[in-house]
């Protein structure tokens, strides 16, 4: 069975004056996948991501995200996909069902259809009693979740996931990777970045970035086995070692 | 639409949830009206004067009378000789003396003429010169009066007349100051400071990948501030006619007309501000600096103009603030029509579009 491809990468490159941020990385994602972007600090994953986003222009290199040019189609990409940034990125002082009809809004969905989602999204993240709570309120876990929750509300065909689970404690993260494959047994394409090395375990294929380049793309399972390590943080280590970019 | 009303009601969610700015936004204006009519206004009053008067006769004790009955001036001392003058002056006790030569009443009947004599401490210059002025007029009032009860006039003389503001009401000019400061700096600022927060706490970036245009993201920033400013405008005119006094002699509908003109340049300069800060505290500051300073040193209202070396002169063309502040002099205070101030209007029109222009075309749809 011939996967569709919803990320296509093609000696994508970005370039901030002399320093090459990204340099000709390739990589093909297909539907429903979990597709894991790991590398160090600094080794240019939030840049890629960036520029498959339409928030930064490639220097080189061609891409298409959910079919469409990433230098042309912004605007058609835009509405295929949802995005989680770093930092968290919800209103504070609005509640949890501002949050969820001002993003549902500005994604141009109806008032019926968004309050039905947003009902079945209280439901499943067990937050009807929190919703008429300002977001500034929940634990950091819940806002993640939450955050989560709301990017792929619209349905996009794509969510990208910029290191979503940064400052969150173990189980949470758990519960947080559960959200994602939810969201990718339904067929949203998942592009997640992160350095947590168990993250990785849960990604259906993983890229390792060192200095701008990737260095190795596999499943988990064959990284492993290709360089006879124990586990991610193995592997990761032994590619990583070489950098010599070490943070932003 | 949707997308329109649904930023805007969010934008207003932040500016309801925020109690202590929006107690300021509110308060700010009536605070300032009243501190600059009552308290800080470059209108001298009470000024303690000493009167010298050789001829106390009928018309020098109504004058003396009608001097310390205005709200100008306290007579607190009667001089008895020329001597004394000099003295009371180094003292430091008054601002100014009346003299009155010998047989005034007299003189002004028989030759129709008469002299009194304003001394002023004029080390400080624009107190001197505001006093003697009062006085002027007071006199020049009672004059006239004289004038009216014969056929006979008692005297020709060049007039001073105080024109739209006869009684050289300091809050005249300070309203069309204060209005011009407080929507220059609200507009301008709030709606800086409310697209610099976006970027601040991270959700520019969401914003910027979702499918909201760049222009509809700027109108719905800007849009709740225009309605705040012309609230605040509203809390201003109804403040200075009903506590200050001070009329809207003009057409009512052209002065807010022309003030939301006004309000839309300050909005492009808050939008343009928002362009090059990356945090709050640096979109407040550089709003304070860029906008607070020009409008209080080159708006017209503190400093007057045309005293100003050319160089600052040409300067304050370019505020904005200068262009309303005329307007709003004219319209409000002398009662103008649109007639008057279209090239002020046009000047106004002229800077929204441009602010506007390169805001929209600096707006970074991107981050890098």
């Amino acid at each position: 069975m011939i996967k569709e491809i919803v990320i296509k990468a093609e000696g994508l490159t970005k370039r901030f004056g002399d320093f090459i941020a990204v340099n000709k990385i390739s990589f093909n994602v297909e539907k429903g996948e979990i597709f894991g972007f790991l590398g160090a600090n600094g080794a240019g994953k939030t840049t890629a991501m960036r520029m498959l986003c339409g928030l930064s222009i490639p220097s080189s290199g061609k891409a298409a995200v959910a079919g469409f040019d990433v230098y042309k189609q912004t605007e058609n990409i835009k509405q295929n996909i949802g995005y989680m940034s770093q930092k968290f990125s919800l209103y504070e002082d609005l509640t949890v069902k501002e949050n969820i009809r001002f993003y549902a809004g500005i994604y141009g969905m109806g008032r019926a259809s968004a309050k039905e989602k947003m009902n079945n999204l209280l439901v499943q993240l067990k937050m009807s009693n929190e919703e008429n709570n300002l977001v500034k309120s929940l634990p950091l876990g819940w806002k993640q979740k939450l955050a989560f929750s709301v990017a792929i509300l619209h349905q996009p065909k794509i969510v990208f996931l910029d290191e979503p689970t940064g400052g969150v404690d173990p189980v949470t993260r758990r519960e947080f990777w559960n959200l994602i494959y939810d969201a990718a047994e339904k067929g949203i394409t998942v592009f997640v970045t992160t350095h947590y090395m168990d993250e990785a375990e849960y990604c259906n294929r993983v890229s390792i970035m060192v200095d701008g380049v990737i260095e190795a793309l596999d499943t988990p399972s064959n990284l492993k086995k290709n360089y006879k390590a124990a586990s991610m943080d193995e592997v990761f280590l032994q590619l990583a070692r070489g950098a010599k970019r070490s943070s932003d | 639409m949707k997308q329109f009303i649904i930023f805007v009601k969010k934008e207003f969610y932040h500016i309801f949830r925020d109690r202590k700015s929006l107690l300021i936004i509110f308060l700010m204006p009536i605070v300032q009206i009243i501190l600059f009519g009552f308290a800080l206004t470059n209108e001298i009053k009470n000024s303690n004067i000493a009167v010298l008067d050789n001829s106390k006769d009928e018309a020098t004790v109504k004058i003396i009378q009608r001097l310390d009955a205005s709200r100008y001036f306290e007579v607190n001392t009667y001089l008895h000789s020329q001597a004394d003058i000099e003295n009371i002056f180094k003292s430091g006790k008054v601002r100014m003396v009346v003299v009155f030569p010998p047989n005034f009443y007299q003189s002004l009947l028989h030759s129709n003429k008469a002299q009194i004599q304003l001394l002023a401490d004029a080390s400080d210059p624009n107190t001197a010169t505001t006093i003697t002025q009062y006085a002027t007029n007071i006199i020049n009032d009672y004059q006239q009066e004289l004038n009216g009860q014969t056929n006979i006039p008692y005297q020709i003389q060049p007039q001073l007349r105080m024109l739209y503001n006869p009684q050289l009401k300091g809050t005249y000019n300070f309203v069309p100051g204060v209005m011009t400061m407080i929507l220059v700096l609200i507009a301008a600022m709030m709606t800086s400071v409310a697209i610099v927060r976006e970027k601040e706490i991270n959700t520019m970036e969401v914003i910027l990948v979702s499918p909201l245009k760049p222009l509809l993201f700027i109108v719905s920033k800007a849009i709740p501030y225009i309605f705040l400013s012309l609230v605040n405008l509203i809390t201003i005119l109804i403040v200075s006619v009903s506590i200050l006094d001070v009329p809207v002699n003009g057409n009512l509908f052209l002065l807010m007309a022309e003030s939301l003109l006004f309000i839309i340049t300050s909005v492009s300069l808050g939008l343009m501000i928002s362009n090059f800060t990356k945090t709050q505290q640096e979109a407040q500051m550089f709003s304070l600096m860029s906008l607070l300073l020009p409008t209080l040193l080159l708006g017209g209202f503190m400093f007057p103009i045309e005293s100003m070396p050319w160089p600052l002169q040409a300067v304050s063309n370019i505020v904005p603030s200068k262009w309303f502040y005329l307007i709003v002099k004219d319209v409000m205070i002398k009662g103008l029509g649109f007639s008057q101030v279209w090239k002020e209007s046009l000047v106004l029109v002229a800077m929204s579009l441009v602010l506007l222009f390169i805001s929209f075309k600096k707006f970074k749809t991107r981050l890098a």
